[in-house]
């Protein structure tokens, strides 16, 4: 008998959606209800995945074809909290635009199932049916605000890019069961160790496609488009909430099925890598749009991440579950900015509306100091510690190369976030914004600045809960 | 454990800023966030003052030291200070209520915040000199970017935006190769507590590479030449109590960096890089002076003439002898003080005039007398005029020169010479002269706040000038045993 304890925020999650949609169906004007039901739904997910998973070391289920380990169990329970605080915050944003409707939350849940699937794939066909699940509906999301031209290119874009991946993906996928002869990762990495180079082959279809969902360079150019377009509610879930689930399938197909083949991938992960740096940081100094400069700041992010990963070592995973982390919480205070950014029913996305700032908004403004620094990298806040972990990893493995080129990057990142720094605070100041914010608005923003602001002080917890992960 | 002292000195700042982050910001002259913060560099200033007295000097090892576990089996948070660290905590802390006092003229907009700025850069600026942990140590090293950043950039000139992504992105390009340094030493030596890293060495193999990439770091925030160019541009735009800190404090780190880390972590390898130091440094004193002799913004003429002076400093240091380094140290307070007076007194009249060029003035001497007279004082200091504290630090770095390597001492004299000319020539187009600008006639001697600053500064120059004793005293062990352990490390090589 199986142990459905385990899978159970799954069957939770999926029970709440299909209990959602059936509500919409025979309730008139139920978005509210629908909303705040939602929410009681991911957080009830959150406490039973902590109670059912958090302490397992490693369970399989199904055949194996699902894994419940201490990665997973911590990655679904970084994907609820930011799906929790994306579909909290954006109440106001979606009443503006007059697209507050039910399918917004019951498409968060989809995707948000489709995402915890993919965390705990020990299969490939398991992991293919997550990541279609979330891929659909992030597409509807994309085009959510469906009366704007953009929103609705973005979610073409998005839709047409992402299935070729998937198909490139699904080809690679074919390709390693044909020489390994199981869908099982555990099996495949036994199977797998001969160096035939159509193997490889299968190895490069994979990266590429999964290199695609967390939009690493040279796969990003779908991103500053979707990014730009989709509602902002919807591009601060785009570069949060899937960032993670991507990544843990980055992480699960190196190191399960793949270890043997370490050769044949480490060269293309640090070349993701380094490229993603420095085309992030390059890319990003020309945009005017927050949203765009956003989309290349988070491939850049995504170039240190998986630098992390291509140490091939339990420190570099850690470090890069730690970047991840520590993005989350940057981007979400980020965009909590970017939703403040209203004024009379009418949102603000470029860079130069945040001219002169600092005189009108002092308090939004040293929120905005501190996540850009901390962004940027500076010490003492928690983007610094972020990309330290990362290069002690990098550094560990003497992949000197590497470690300065990202280092260099940061510097040359740097200079886009000093621009926006120096349009808030030394530029002339435009008109005042709106203050009546929701309360969980000003909640996730004050949280996640303090936590930026104060990581230094207790840095090492963060380290504890991820030193549970040993992959390798 | 005793009181944590080093703690308590870093933090007030910080409490001090806090507390006027909470106060309430009003337009025109702040007065009680100015008592406020006054009144926290003055309460930092004493403490540190009763670390000196207790400071024992017949030893070199740390003292006031503090460990407490920081990042589990990592890092460490470790501070403590020994005689070559203590003085430079004292001028941060005396140099900073200066600064304070000084705000009443040239900051116009936004006091308070310029305040807090100030405020946090000097728990920066003391956590620097006190840390004794790599990671700790660039932590604050970095950090202080963000307060100067904004100082030069809300604050400054009219070119400040420029100078302050130059000052910002120079030192972070420089920082970055030490922040790869230091996470290979930890993997080579498993540490990165500096007092444990004295004792078990780290390899010749790596030192060069390290040393060098420490190098850049230093070498940007010293400034050497070439890579000064962020220098003037900084100082010229910030406004004068940010110029005062960056020129008093900001510079001095680098050289304690050189003395406490690429001397004492890479023995061999400073060896080895002797002769570039010295060449950079000879081409930093002879260059830089010609450029200041030609500057016809008095800001810029002192931005390169402290070019200069660090350029002694460097070469002070890397003689290696018991006496550069003394001297360097010397140097280093002495320009703090000297170099802080002198943007000060530029400061009082740009504040009338504004003006820093030198051909709007002429003639002071006859309209302000009190001012002319204070600023020969720091004239004289500047270019190292015996019964100054210059002299001394000049003098110590010359002898320790000649000990080590004659022709590199011959060129840096050349450049004492030069010293005079640019500051005499300054001085005498400034303040003598027919009194030309008609502007000029009503301008107004000291007030009593920058009497006060002046004379603040004034004293101890001249007290040190006459009686080095204490500060000499006070690092004669430590420089001793550096040198002893350097000469260790390099016979056992």
């Amino acid at each position: 008998m199986e142990n459905f304890n385990l899978i159970l925020p799954e069957i939770f999650i999926s029970l709440s959606i299909m209990f959602l949609l059936i509500l919409g169906v025979f309730k008139n004007d139920s978005s509210k209800i629908t909303f705040n039901l939602s929410l009681f739904a991911i957080l009830i997910t959150t406490i039973i995945t902590f109670n059912e998973t958090f302490s397992v070391t490693r369970e399989t289920l199904f055949n194996e074809s699902v894994v419940i380990d201490s990665m997973s169990s911590l990655m679904k329970i970084i994907t609820l909290i930011g799906g929790f605080l994306v579909l909290v915050i954006s109440s106001t944003y979606l009443k503006t635009y007059k697209i507050y409707n039910i399918e917004y939350p019951v498409l968060i849940l989809s995707s948000i199932l489709g995402m915890m699937v993919m965390i705990s794939s020990n299969d490939l066909i398991v992991f293919y049916m997550g990541l279609e699940l979330q891929s659909l509906a992030l597409y509807v999301l994309a085009t959510y605000n469906r009366d704007q031209l953009k929103s609705s290119e973005a979610g073409l874009k998005y839709f047409v890019l992402s299935a070729l991946s998937s198909g490139l993906l699904l080809y690679g996928c074919s390709l390693v069961y044909g020489f390994s002869g199981s869908t099982n990762f555990d099996i495949i990495s036994s199977q797998l160790n001969s160096n035939e180079y159509v193997l490889t082959f299968g190895i490069v279809f994979i990266l590429v496609g999964l290199a695609f969902k967390i939009s690493a360079v040279p796969f990003h150019m779908w991103a500053p488009d979707v990014y730009e377009g989709s509602p902002t509610t919807v591009t601060l879930f785009f570069t949060i909430v899937p960032k993670i689930a991507a990544l843990t399938v980055f992480i699960r197909f190196l190191y399960v099925p793949f270890l043997n083949l370490i050769d044949q991938w480490q060269m293309i992960i640090i070349f993701l890598s380094i490229a993603s740096m420095v085309f992030g940081a390059v890319a990003a100094i020309g945009q005017t749009s927050i949203k765009r400069l956003i989309a290349y700041s988070s491939i850049g992010h995504i170039g240190y991440t998986l630098a992390g990963l291509a140490t091939a070592s339990n420190e570099g995973i850690q470090s890069s579950i730690i970047y991840i982390s520590i993005y989350v919480v940057m981007n979400l205070a980020l965009f909590s900015c970017l939703l403040m950014l209203r004024r009379k029913d009418q949102y603000y996305e470029d860079i130069e509306d945040l001219s002169g700032l600092s005189k009108n908004h002092p308090l939004l403004s040293l929120c905005l100091l501190v996540i850009l620094f901390s962004l940027a990298g500076i010490p003492p806040l928690a983007g610094f510690f972020a990309k330290f972990y990362v290069f002690k990893a990098v550094l560990e493995q003497s992949m000197f190369f590497l470690a300065i080129v990202g280092l260099l990057s940061t510097v040359v990142a740097a200079f886009y976030y000093l621009r926006i720094i120096k349009i808030i605070y030394f530029d002339k100041e435009k008109d005042k914004y709106d203050t009546d914010h929701s309360l969980w608005l000003k909640f996730s923003l004050t949280v996640s600045t303090i936590l930026i602001l104060l990581y230094f002080i207790f840095p090492s917890q963060l380290i504890e809960v991820v030193s549970r992960i040993n992959i390798i | 454990m005793n009181f944590p002292i080093l703690s308590s000195l870093i933090l007030l700042p910080i409490v001090g800023a806090l507390f006027l982050l909470f106060t309430k910001d009003k337009e025109g002259n702040n007065l009680t966030a100015k008592y406020v913060a006054l009144f926290t560099t003055v309460v930092n200033f004493l403490i540190s003052i009763y670390l000196w007295i207790s400071f024992d000097q017949s030893t070199s090892s740390f003292q006031f030291v503090e460990d407490r576990t920081w990042i589990e089996g990592f890092i460490n948070y470790k501070v403590g200070v020994d005689g070559i660290s203590i003085l430079f905590i004292i001028l941060t802390t005396f140099i900073t209520p200066l600064c304070i006092i000084s705000v009443n003229n040239s900051v116009k907009n936004r006091l308070r915040d310029f305040l807090i700025a100030i405020l946090i850069m000097e728990s920066f600026m003391i956590g620097v000199f006190c840390a004794l942990d790599l990671v700790v140590f660039y932590l604050f090293f970095e950090a202080g970017l963000i307060p100067m950043f904004l100082i030069i950039g809300i604050w400054g000139g009219a070119r400040r935006v420029y100078s302050a992504f130059k000052f910002f992105l120079y030192t972070l390009l420089g920082s970055v190769l030490m922040l790869v340094a230091i996470i290979s030493i930890y993997w080579i030596t498993g540490t990165t507590d500096v007092v444990q890293l004295y004792e078990i060495g780290i390899d010749v193999q790596y030192q060069n590479l390290l040393w060098l990439a420490f190098f850049s770091s230093f070498a940007v925030k010293t400034p050497m030449w070439p890579v000064h160019t962020w220098l003037p541009d900084a100082h010229v735009e910030a406004p004068t109590a940010g110029s005062v800190l960056l020129a008093a404090i900001l510079l001095k780190m680098a050289g304690y960096g050189f003395i406490r880390f690429s001397l004492g972590l890479f023995p061999v390898a400073s060896e080895v890089f002797t002769p570039l130091i010295y060449t950079l440094s000879v081409i930093a004193i002879i260059f830089t002076s010609l450029i200041a002799l030609m500057q016809e913004d008095m800001k810029k003429l002192i931005a390169y003439s402290s070019v200069a002076h660090m350029g002694f400093v460097t070469l002070g240091i890397f003689t290696l002898q018991q006496q550069g380094i003394e001297g360097s140290i010397i140097q280093m307070i002495s320009h703090g003080l000297v170099s802080a007076a002198l943007f000060l007194t530029v400061g009082v009249v740009y504040d009338r005039m504004h003006s820093r060029l030198i051909s709007t003035y002429g003639g002071l001497v006859s309209v302000i007398p009190k001012y002319s007279i204070l600023f020969m004082l720091f004239a004289l200091a500047s270019l190292g005029l015996p019964g100054t504290s210059g002299f001394i630090g000049e003098f110590l770095i010359l002898m320790g020169a000649f000990k080590d390597n004659f022709l590199v001492a011959v060129i840096a004299s050349i450049g004492v010479i030069l010293g005079a000319a640019y500051m005499l020539w300054l001085y005498k187009r400034v303040v003598f002269g027919k009194l030309l600008n008609d502007d000029l006639k009503k301008i107004l001697d000291l007030n009593r706040s920058e009497y006060f600053i002046l004379s603040c500064l004034a004293a101890p120059i001249l007290f040190f000038g006459f009686y080095p004793d204490p500060l000499i005293t006070t690092i004669e062990v430590s420089v001793t045993d550096l040198i002893n352990m350097h000469n260790t490390n390099i016979a056992s090589k």
